[in-house]
């Protein structure tokens, strides 16, 4: 289990209170398929990812972008039982989509990257150093109940 | 990281040998990595990944086939790969970590036939070799 400093905690919860979660997920996931254009090998159902313009007004790649920074929100409900929280999921990724947990720790970065650039100020190092904890508590989780 | 003359003639010398069980070690290869990384396995879904399937000792012998190439061409790894680079890019996809956990695995088997031949020396050689094999198969991917 991942250990929280109430330092810790506090930083990331009220980050999150200030994140636009559909803004910020369809921001991440299409940075994430235009940074490191192998991943979207997963994505071959989502239409025009030919260039940075069009996989960053794709409607699929926004509305999908939602729905995962939605279910990372879980993680920020929880903080403590994070891997718990995600043991559906990681089996969801592991034998239904195989998504490689590769894919997690790069989403995981692409997000932080996304917050600096929108929470700007209000994110400095040590919030940062908290939010790094929690991408790779979050791409953990989903990773361990891969076989 | 080019591999000095020395290097390159201890890989070719190794590889000589790994050439006539390059089957056995191709699907040993890689039944290593599907077990020591189950991630890997992710990109196989269409695959009979048990041990002994056709199918991966089909697929560990291509590997090693394309690896053999290489030793053949190894002042131009680059263009000897040059359709396998594309391939990686552009279709499979392969996330580039994942070429580090399947050379460690081809250097664990090799380690376990040729004991005697997989001296330091050759180890750090055939380290470099398969780095820059990957280096190959990922530089078209951005």
């Amino acid at each position: 289990m991942v250990h929280w400093t109430p330092e810790e905690k506090q930083m990331i919860t009220s980050l999150w209170a200030k994140v636009n979660v559909a803004e910020c997920g369809g921001e991440a996931l299409a940075r994430m398929m235009i940074v490191y254009p192998w991943t979207q090998r997963f994505f071959s159902t989502f239409g025009n990812l030919s260039n940075p313009q069009a996989i960053q007004h794709n409607p699929k790649v926004l509305e999908h972008g939602k729905k995962v920074l939605t279910s990372f929100g879980n993680a920020v409900k929880d903080l403590d039982h994070i891997k718990e929280t995600f043991a559906h999921l990681s089996e969801l990724h592991c034998e239904k989509l195989h998504v490689d947990p590769e894919n997690f720790k790069l989403l995981g970065n692409v997000l932080v990257i996304v917050l600096a650039a929108h929470i700007r100020k209000d994110f400095p190092p040590a919030c940062q150093a908290a939010w790094h904890k929690l991408v790779a508590a979050v791409a953990h989780a989903l990773a361990l109940r891969y076989h | 990281m080019t591999l000095t003359q020395a290097e390159k003639a201890a890989v070719v010398a190794i590889w000589e040998k790994v050439a006539t069980h390059a089957n056995a070690i191709g699907a040993e290869s890689l039944e290593r990595l599907f077990s020591g990384f189950p991630q890997t396995k992710t990109y196989f879904p269409h695959f009979d990944l048990s041990q002994g399937s056709a199918q991966l000792h089909g697929h560990g012998s291509k590997v090693l086939s394309a690896i053999g190439e290489a030793t053949k061409n190894i002042d131009n790894i680059t263009g000897a790969l040059a359709t396998l680079s594309e391939l990686h890019a552009y279709i499979l996809r392969v996330d580039p970590v994942n070429f580090k956990l399947l050379s460690h695995c081809i250097l664990c088997s090799l380690a376990a036939h040729f004991p005697n031949d997989f001296t330091p020396e050759v180890h750090a050689a055939l380290d470099k070799f398969l780095s820059q094999i990957s280096s190959v198969l990922t530089e078209k991917y951005r």
